[in-house]
C-alpha cells in the first residue's frame, strides 16, 4: 500500500518535471495539436485562406473562367455536347461536370464567385475583429487598471452600448453611410463587437492587478505604461486569442447577414451573404445558388469554432475536460 | 432593495435616452429631407416648407431630439413619415407576430438545448456527447436565414409538410393553422439558441461537477441522479436564466432575418423597412421598443439574482 503511494508520488513528480521543460506557450501548443478536431478546423481554414488569396489565379488558370463573365447567352461543352448556361426560360445550369457548383442567374460560375466571396468575407471579418480588439482592449485595460471614475464612465458606456439592438444598429449605420463600401462594413463589425471584449478584459485586469507580481513590479518602480504593456498585456493574450477566433466566426455570420439584407457588401462584388440573397427568390427552382454559399459559411464558422474551442482548452486546461465535436 | 430597484430603473431610463439619441444622430448623419420625401417629386418649395414646419423639422436638431424624447416618455411616438400610420399602432399590430415567433422558438430551444447539454455533461466524451456537441456546433455556426431557406426548400417545397412562409394570426385562423405556419421558423431560430445553451450548460455542469461540495455530496452516498439533479444542474442553470432573459428580450425586439425569410410581418421587418425608407419616427419607435425589452430584461434578471443570491444585494 505504502509502496504504491510512493510510486504515485514519484510518478507525479516525474511528470511535473517533464511538463516543466516546456514553456507555457509550448505546452499550450502541444495541447492544441493533440486535439484532432481543432487541427482539422485549422487545416480547413488554411486551405480556404490559400484558395481565397490565390482566387484570381485559381479561377483564371485552374478553372479557366472568370468570376465576373456573364454567360447568359453562352454555351459550354458538357460531355461533347454544347449546352446553354442559362436556358430559354431563364433557369441557369445546375451543378455539372463543367460548372461544379452550377451557375447563377447571370450564368456566372458559382464556384469562382464562392472563392472571390471568401476573399471579401475573410478580409472584412478579420479587419472587423482587429478593430474590435483595439477598441475593446483599450477600453477594458483603462477601466480595469485605473478603476474609479474612468471605470465607471467606460463600464456605463459599455452597458448602454449593449442595450442597443445590434443588428438594427448595424443596418442603420450601413444604410446611412456610403453603401457597399467594404470599409463601412468593417467599421460596423468593429463597433458592434468591442463591448464583449471590453467586459472580459476589464474583469481580468481587475483580478490581475491585485496579484503579487503586479504589486512587486509596482514596488520596483514600474511606470503605469510598463505595467500595462509588459505585465498585464502578456497575461491577457490567451483571452485575446480566443476572443479573436470566435469574433471572426461571429463577424462572418454578421457580415453575411448584412449583405443578405442588402446593406453590406453590394453586388457585383461577390460576398457569401449577397450570393444567398441573390439566390433567395429562386430557392425552389435553382436551389444551388443559395445552398453552396451557405455551406461555405457553415464550414468556415464551424472550423473557426473548433479552433476557438481548441484554443480555449489549450490555454486554460483546468477549465475544460476535453471537447468532442 | 427599494433603493437598489429605484437606481436600476433610473439607470434604465438613461440608457433608453442614450439609445434614442444614438439612433437620432445616426439618422441625421444623412442629408435627406424627410419633408421632401413625404411631399413627393413635384412638390413646391412652399409645400415642403409647410410640411417641415408641421413636423417640427425646421427647428434645431437638439430641440427635435428633446421633443421626441419627452413625447416618447408620455406615450406619443408620433406618425410614420412613409405611411402616416401612428408608430405605436404599427408596432402593436406587428408585435403579436414577433411574440408568436419568439415564444415558440424559446420553448423549442429549451426543450432541445437543456436535455442535450445535460446528457452530454453526464457522459462527457461519450458517443452521445460527440453527437450532441456536433449538433450544437452546427446550430451556432449555420446562418439562420440560410437554414430557413434550406428548410423551406426541403420541408415546404419538396415534401409539402409546411406552407411556404406566410403568417396566420392565432385569432383569425385558429391555433393549428398558426402553429403549422410557425413550426419551421421556430425550429430555425431554436437551432441557433439550442446550440449555445447546450454548450453553455455542458461546460457549466462539468465545471461545477469538479467543485468540493459536489464531491462531498457524492461521498456521502447520494445517487448520481440526485447529485446531478439537486446539486449540479440547479447551479448550472443560474447563468442559463440570465442568458434566457437577454435572448428572449432581444428576440422580442424583432428577429429581422428569420422574419424576412419566412415573410412574417413582425417588428424586425417593420424596423428594417423603416430604416430603408428613412422613416425617422418609425426607426426611433422600433429601436426604442427593442431597447425597452433589453433594458427591462436586465432589470428583471438583476432582481431575480438578488432574490436568489442575497450577497448580490449588498454589493449594490
Amino acid at each position: 500500500m505504502s509502496a504504491t503511494a510512493t510510486d504515485t508520488v514519484t510518478f507525479a513528480a516525474g511528470e511535473r518535471n517533464a511538463v516543466a521543460e516546456f514553456s507555457p506557450w509550448r505546452a499550450a501548443t502541444l495541447r492544441f495539436f493533440s486535439d484532432p478536431w481543432a487541427v482539422a478546423g485549422l487545416a480547413f481554414l488554411l486551405v480556404l485562406a490559400l484558395l481565397a488569396l490565390a482566387a484570381p489565379w485559381v479561377v483564371e488558370r485552374g478553372l479557366r473562367r472568370s468570376a465576373f463573365d456573364l454567360h447568359m447567352t453562352g454555351t459550354v461543352a458538357i460531355g461533347g455536347r454544347e449546352v446553354e448556361v442559362v436556358s430559354g426560360d431563364g433557369l441557369p445550369l445546375g451543378p455539372n461536370p463543367h460548372f461544379w457548383l452550377g451557375a447563377d442567374l447571370l450564368g456566372r460560375d458559382l464556384l469562382s464567385r464562392l472563392l472571390y466571396g471568401a476573399r471579401v468575407s475573410m478580409f472584412v471579418s478579420l479587419l472587423g475583429t482587429a478593430l474590435a480588439m483595439v477598441l475593446g482592449l483599450g477600453a477594458g485595460l483603462l477601466a480595469g487598471y485605473y478603476r474609479g471614475a474612468v471605470d465607471t464612465a467606460i463600464s456605463r458606456f459599455t452597458d448602454a452600448m449593449m442595450a442597443v439592438p445590434i443588428l438594427l444598429l448595424a443596418i442603420a449605420l450601413a444604410s446611412v453611410m456610403r453603401q457597399g463600401s467594404v470599409w463601412i462594413v468593417i467599421l460596423i463589425l468593429g463597433l458592434v463587437n468591442w463591448t464583449y471584449l471590453a467586459r472580459i478584459i476589464r474583469a481580468e485586469v481587475l483580478s490581475l492587478r491585485e496579484r503579487d507580481f503586479i504589486e512587486a513590479a509596482r514596488a520596483l518602480g514600474a511606470s503605469d505604461r510598463a505595467l500595462l504593456v509588459r505585465h498585464l498585456l502578456p497575461n491577457l493574450l490567451g483571452s485575446l486569442i480566443v476572443f479573436a477566433t470566435l469574433s471572426v466566426a461571429g463577424n462572418i455570420l454578421l457580415e453575411s447577414a448584412l449583405s443578405f439584407l442588402g446593406v453590406g457588401i453590394r453586388p457585383p462584388t461577390p460576398s457569401w451573404g449577397n450570393m444567398i440573397e441573390e439566390g433567395m427568390p429562386f430557392y425552389t427552382v435553382a436551389w444551388w445558388i443559395m445552398l453552396f454559399p451557405g455551406v461555405a459559411i457553415l464550414l468556415t464558422v464551424v472550423s473557426l469554432n473548433l479552433v476557438g474551442d481548441g484554443l480555449r482548452a489549450a490555454l486554460a486546461p483546468a477549465g475544460e475536460s476535453g471537447r468532442s465535436g | 432593495m427599494t433603493v437598489h430597484l429605484l437606481r436600476r430603473l433610473g439607470w434604465s431610463v438613461l440608457v433608453l435616452a442614450f439609445v434614442s439619441t444614438l439612433t437620432f444622430m445616426i439618422f441625421f448623419a444623412i442629408p435627406t429631407n424627410p419633408a421632401a420625401l413625404i411631399a413627393g417629386k413635384y412638390a413646391s418649395k412652399e409645400t415642403i416648407a409647410k410640411i417641415e414646419k408641421d413636423l417640427g423639422l425646421d427647428r434645431p436638431k437638439p430641440v427635435q431630439l428633446v421633443r421626441f424624447l419627452t413625447h416618447a416618455a408620455i406615450g406619443d411616438w408620433g406618425y410614420s413619415y412613409a405611411s402616416q400610420q401612428p408608430v405605436l399602432g404599427a408596432i402593436r399590430e406587428a408585435f403579436p407576430r414577433t411574440l408568436s415567433l419568439a415564444f415558440g422558438a424559446t420553448v423549442v430551444w429549451l426543450l432541445l438545448g437543456i436535455p442535450l447539454g445535460v446528457l452530454s455533461a453526464v457522459k462527457p466524451n461519450s458517443l452521445w456527447d460527440g453527437f450532441a456537441m456536433a449538433f450544437a456546433l452546427f446550430g451556432i455556426s449555420a446562418p439562420a436565414y440560410w437554414t430557413g431557406l434550406v428548410f423551406l426548400r426541403v420541408f415546404a417545397d419538396q415534401l409539402g409538410w409546411f406552407p411556404l412562409g406566410d403568417y396566420q394570426a392565432i385569432g383569425e385562423a385558429g391555433v393549428l393553422a398558426w402553429a403549422h405556419h410557425l413550426v419551421l421558423p421556430w425550429i430555425t431560430l431554436a437551432l441557433l439558441y439550442a446550440g449555445w445553451y447546450a454548450r453553455m450548460l455542458r461546460s457549466h455542469m462539468l465545471e461545477i461537477g469538479r467543485l468540493d461540495y459536489v464531491r462531498t455530496a457524492r461521498a456521502k452516498g447520494l445517487s448520481p441522479r440526485a447529485v446531478v439533479g439537486r446539486h449540479v444542474l440547479r447551479n448550472a442553470l443560474l447563468p442559463i436564466v440570465t442568458m434566457l432573459g437577454a435572448d428572449v428580450a432581444y428576440l422580442l425586439g424583432g428577429a429581422v432575418l428569420t422574419e424576412s425569410v419566412y415573410g412574417i410581418p413582425g417588428i424586425g421587418g417593420l424596423a428594417w423597412r423603416a430604416i430603408r425608407q428613412r422613416d425617422l419616427p418609425m426607426v426611433m419607435g422600433t429601436v426604442l421598443f427593442a431597447a425597452v425589452f433589453i433594458v427591462a430584461a436586465n432589470v428583471i434578471v438583476d432582481l431575480v439574482y438578488a432574490w436568489l443570491d442575497p450577497r448580490i444585494q449588498q454589493e449594490a
